[in-house]
């Protein structure tokens, strides 16, 4: 165990591990309080990351925050490790990659940084981005590309794709319908019409599944669909021969957190395998989707590393994304205002902790998308989303999450609204997937300027619509 | 413009208008229109009315005058003691619910030998106990004669495992946690009601039963909540235990439980 110091208005401070130094240098966040890993003062923050910058990116391959042997997380991440692609970084430390990435960023070096992704671990990214500002984080993501794809293209320059999330608290049929139709015609659902349900049974699993098949098939839309049931539940759909897109799961960064959630990295590797034998792509294979979120794994109480010292959260975040960067996800989000006050406390909080989850996912690889939500009990508001989805939408960010009105009456929390959506893609020019995107001409919802028409109920394509509803 | 009555889910649409077919499907916000690519001022204004009041539910102060004067009202005759958790303040609450998990140093309970221990917990939302505990306490206690049923207390700064320190200290065999359940956009004085058997400090969730949705008109009545909780409360008497053994092998439990 390497003992760091750094020294900072005539005070020395001194981290005592690697994992007591990445949470130190984090900016400040209530998870790590709650977990009693925080940065004490202003002052012993800027030290941490100061001794951090001086740490060269090959440290994080022989000194862990989690250790190999008692945690599959890790080895998988340092077994998988592509030597080839880390070597144009190998030799800088993690304030030299810091100006290395925004060197790249400025000359618009897209295929420098994304080909580093297998070369770089959790650690490496996590630790990167707790010496970046926000505009510094953006900068970089806007300048990683990760295009994935099933029916639809995403993470294209100039797009911005988004969930549609129709969900119902009874998981009614006519009531989950009423909701897709409402996003479709405000032109959300490129990156997935994704539905969690409020029962996970595989029946009721296979019911939802069929019933956005059906919408999809009849309306010949170029997406996919998704239930994010638990892993085994789709399983059990794709046994009985149900139309499944994607297999989802929610995943953490460390084994005791996967073990909370119920799921090993066999268990992913098996429905990945049974999804993929479907062949129901046209335009690419990516069949996984996960989701993940600061503070996962402390709530679960598995955010405990080398010596049973706490991690902080989001060291333990970029962990879960190299765990879904194995199964070459379609979709990856962060829901980043979900887990509460304890995890993140207010909108500066959520906002910085989108920023870093988006940049972080990207650079490792992952198509990443946010969740831009929050609960009642945080201090977020729709300024605070309007700023973060501003923000990812210049970053590049592959989609965002979309219910009716802001408010998912299922969960019980507000994402953002179908509006939200198109606000972003005209004040940024984005536009959605291109397959959608001409879906979205052939339907004529789209004006003479490729924007989302707003529809008066008496035409055609709304009559046609609201008549299949009912 | 005036504001909608409550927190307001979109004004339901004259029957004529095409968009009703979707927005009479559906709780969900759909078919809200557009001004430009954004929302029309009234559904716009609607939505942040709801917050608002969700936001201020987690705020108020638990009023403790309030309730005594409402479970009098209510002929309630227990008499009611008042703890403190740990968390100092409503911002160390939110962010520290450890802290909410336990008593406030120098906490004097009355020990003594009781079936049944009801705490009120503010919880995230001190307007439910103001609304709904004076009502739930009286349909519980109808239900229980013959229980012997420890002093009320009321809890400031609580989590549902506050209970946990409480009911041990009062020596009763179970404690039934009254707490105010975490705002939604429609739902901003919603009681959840903890059953815990034979309470201490390290129980885990998983042995707790739950009821949630307290709240009529729009949620479980009194006495709906009270039948349920009863038959819990029964069954975890019979047992020795309770949360997902309960559940279990609870087969003459009211559908939903737990």
């Amino acid at each position: 165990m390497t003992v760091r110091r750094s020294t900072l208005g005539g005070h020395t401070h001194e981290f005592a591990s690697l994992s007591d130094l990445l949470a130190k240098a984090t900016p400040a966040r209530s998870g790590d309080v709650l977990a009693g890993v925080a940065a004490e003062s202003q002052a012993q923050r800027v030290a941490a990351q100061y001794a951090l910058a001086d740490v060269p990116l090959a440290t994080f391959l022989t000194e862990q925050v989690v250790g190999y042997d008692e945690d599959d997380v890790t080895r998988l991440i340092l077994d998988t490790h592509d030597a080839a692609a880390f070597a144009p970084v190998a030799s800088l430390t993690v304030g030299g990659f810091r100006e290395w990435l925004l060197a790249r960023a400025a000359e618009r070096d897209e295929a420098a940084i994304s080909g580093l992704a297998r070369g770089l671990t959790p650690e490496m990214v996590a630790a990167v981005s707790k010496l970046m500002r926000n505009a510094d984080l953006v900068a970089v993501a806007r300048r990683t590309r990760v295009v994935t794809g099933l029916r639809s293209t995403l993470g294209l320059p100039g797009r911005l794709a988004s969930r549609l999330q129709p969900n119902h608290p009874t998981d009614d049929a006519v009531g989950v319908t009423a909701s897709i139709l409402d996003g479709l015609l405000h032109g959300s659902g490129d990156a997935v019409i994704g539905i969690n349900p409020a029962t996970d049974s595989p029946a009721q699993t296979i019911a939802l599944l069929e019933l956005v098949d059906a919408v999809i098939s009849r309306y010949e839309i170029p997406t996919q669909s998704c239930v994010l049931a638990h892993v085994t539940t789709t399983l059990r759909a794709l046994e009985a021969g149900a139309p499944v897109d994607l297999v989802f799961q929610s995943v953490s960064g460390t084994q005791a957190g996967n073990r909370g959630f119920g799921v090993t990295l066999d268990l992913l590797a098996e429905a990945r395998t049974a999804a993929l034998e479907l062949g129901r792509g046209t335009v690419g294979r990516n069949v996984t989707y996960f989701e993940t979120g600061q503070g996962s794994a402390l709530s679960a109480d598995a955010h405990h590393g080398v010596d049973g010292r706490a991690v902080d959260q989001q060291t333990l975040e970029c962990r879960a994304y190299g765990v879904a960067r194995h199964f070459e996800p379609l979709l990856v989000n962060t829901v980043v205002g979900f887990i509460g006050p304890e995890y993140l406390y207010d909108g500066k909080q959520v906002v910085r902790a989108g920023l870093e989850d988006h940049f972080c996912g990207k650079l490792l690889g992952l198509p990443m998308g946010v969740d831009v939500c929050y609960t009642n009990h945080t201090d977020v508001d729709g300024d605070d989303t309007d700023t973060l989805t501003l923000l990812l939408g210049a970053a590049g960010c592959s989609f965002v999450i979309a219910v009716p009105g802001s408010d998912d009456v299922m969960l019980h929390y507000q994402s953002l609204s179908f509006q939200d959506v198109l606000t972003a893609r005209a004040v940024l020019d984005l536009r959605p997937a291109p397959e959608f995107e001409a879906w979205l001409a052939r339907m004529d919802l789209l004006d003479d300027a490729g924007r989302v028409r707003e529809l008066a109920a008496d035409t055609p394509t709304v009559r046609a619509l609201l008549a299949a509803a009912g | 413009m005036t504001a909608p009555d409550g927190a307001g889910v979109a004004t339901p649409a004259p029957a004529n208008d095409p968009w009703s077919l979707l927005r009479n499907a559906t709780r969900a916000r759909v078919a809200l229109g557009r001004a430009g690519d954004g929302l029309p001022t009234a559904r716009e204004l609607e939505f942040r009315a709801a917050h608002a009041v969700a936001r201020d539910a987690v705020h108020t102060p638990l009023d403790a005058d309030r309730v005594r004067a409402a479970l009098a009202d209510a002929g309630v005759g227990l008499p009611l003691v008042e703890v403190h958790s740990q968390a100092p303040d409503r911002t160390t609450y939110l962010q520290r619910p450890d802290l909410g998990r336990r008593l406030a140093d120098g906490t004097q309970l009355p020990a003594g030998d009781a079936d049944l221990a009801l705490v009120l917990a503010d919880g995230l939302s001190p307007r439910a106990v103001h609304e709904h505990a004076a009502g739930t306490v009286t349909a519980v206690l109808e239900r229980l004669p013959g229980w012997s049923v420890a002093p009320l207390v009321l809890a400031h700064q609580a989590r549902v495992a506050l209970g946990d320190p409480v009911g041990e200290a009062l020596g009763a065999r179970i404690v039934v946690v009254l707490v105010g359940e975490r705002p939604g956009l429609s739902s901003a004085d919603s009681l959840g009601l903890y059953l815990t058997h034979d309470p201490r400090p390290g129980r885990a969730d998983s042995e707790r039963n739950c009821i949630s949705n307290v709240r009529p008109p729009h949620g479980l009545s009194y006495a709906q909540a009270a039948d349920t909780l009863v038959a819990l409360l029964q069954a975890a008497r019979q047992l020795g235990a309770s949360g997902v053994v309960l559940k279990d092998e609870g087969a003459a439990l009211p559908p939903g439980v737990g």
